[in-house]
């Protein structure tokens, strides 16, 4: 058997190692950092349709990551979502005619929100909303529209060719 | 005929018995670990046997199984066009599954196989008998603090399994096959959750030492005092540890995964 002290000091490394491990688990791999949006102010968006857009997802403004998506709520009035955005405390200065849209990364990516500055001298404050959203698009929908277009395309066609008969 | 259905009716009973007879012992165990507080240097002791001494065999396999996963990994994403998911889909198997799971099964063969042993060998040379006469409690005085050793050194073996195979991941992801960096890790902090999967991994990893070893002392405790019983007691300890590892694993991300 080893001496006390040494086997003292090598169970002391081991759970001090179990827990760094742990440590880095959280830290390195997982998302415990403290929040990444600091003196952030709060915005909203209205869309007719967010897609699947998700609470934490980014809100980019020329692709760099300005925010993330704090709340998702349905407005039961008008029957449209209301989207509250955390925005970095760094970017005060949005113009308050800039737009926000819902966009996917890639074809199957995750969706985020774009915003497009415009160019107006006033800024958005915390609390106020961005007057013109564009909503996520749907793919359901957009081939159900292509199919639609070519089911009444063809029907024309026919039509025509009954026609001359 | 009649011998058939004795035998089968024996093996029930006997088999009721023993179940029995584990479920006093480690009722008698955990009594007993609260008078373990007074001889934490018996904890401490066993914490080197049962876990600094299995360190190795976990950092090693760790890193071998983070590697693989990396190699594999990478040959399936690529096709899809997404190897800077690689860093995920490494972290998530690793800290969810593989972590706790091989870590658990390691534990089972070298240090469960070890405790049972050296409890066999206490028995059957008649050491607990021994400490009984001094009117020393076995079960206080040999038994608990192997246990607790048990239970705790497992979730920090995970842990530091989880976070080797991340960096062997990293060494061929990142190193061989040349995947960015930035994204291996970014996609890594976004996808993985702490509260959802590392905890899940913690929580795994301490039911599967509470299971382990408590197998692993009551095998040795319960075994036959002969060096053949001794040498069966070591075979179904590391049975019996790896089929409960195995099922409870399915059972536990059955229920955390069942509820989202």
């Amino acid at each position: 058997m080893l001496r006390r002290n040494a086997l003292e000091l090598w169970v002391g490394l081991f759970v001090a190692a179990g827990i760094a491990a742990l440590a880095m688990l959280a830290f390195k791999v997982g998302n415990l950092t403290t929040a990444d949006v600091d003196g952030a102010y709060r915005v909203t968006a209205q869309f007719d349709n967010i897609g699947g857009l998700k609470v934490k997802a980014p809100i980019t403004l020329a692709g760099v990551r300005v925010g993330r998506v704090a709340r998702i709520t349905l407005d039961k009035e008008r029957f449209r979502a209301t989207v509250e955005m955390q925005i970095d405390g760094r970017y005060n200065n949005l113009p308050t005619d800039s737009s926000a849209s819902i966009l996917t990364s890639g074809l199957l990516g995750d969706q985020y929100i774009g915003i497009e500055p415009g160019g107006a001298d006033e800024n958005l404050k915390d609390g106020e909303a961005f007057q013109t959203t564009a909503s996520a698009i749907v793919l359901e929908k957009l081939i159900g529209q292509v199919l639609f277009g070519k089911a009444s395309e063809m029907n024309e066609n026919s039509n025509k060719g009954n026609g001359k008969k | 005929m009649n011998g058939m259905v004795r035998t089968l009716g024996r093996v029930v009973v006997e088999g009721i018995e023993r179940l029995g007879r584990a479920g006093l012992f480690i009722f008698d165990v955990v009594r007993g670990t609260a008078e373990l507080r007074s001889r934490f240097g018996l904890v401490v002791q066993q914490i080197y046997a049962v876990g600094v001494l299995t360190l190795l065999i976990i950092l090693v396999s760790g890193l071998f199984v983070g590697m693989v996963l990396g190699l594999q990994g990478y040959n399936t994403l690529v096709k899809f066009g997404s190897a800077n998911s690689l860093g995920l889909l490494v972290a998530l198997s690793l800290v969810r599954e593989l972590g706790p799971v091989v870590t658990a099964l390691l534990f089972a063969g070298r240090a469960g196989s070890a405790l049972t042993a050296e409890i066999g060998l206490m028995k059957a040379t008649e050491q607990l008998a021994g400490m009984e006469m001094m009117a020393v409690n076995p079960i206080t005085r040999v038994i608990a603090p192997r246990f607790i050793a048990g239970v705790v050194a497992m979730p920090l073996l995970a842990a530091l399994f989880s976070a080797i195979g991340v960096l062997g991941g990293h060494l061929v992801g990142v190193g061989l096959l040349g995947v960015d960096a930035g994204p291996f890790w970014s996609q890594m902090q976004a996808g993985v959750d702490f509260y959802g999967d590392i905890m899940n991994g913690v929580i795994k990893s301490t039911v599967f030492g509470l299971v382990c070893s408590g197998i692993a002392v009551f095998e040795g405790y319960d075994a036959v005092p002969t060096s053949e019983g001794v040498a069966r007691a070591t075979n179904r300890t590391v049975v019996y540890s790896s089929l409960a590892v195995l099922g409870l694993d399915f059972v536990l991300t059955a229920l955390t995964l069942g509820e989202v």
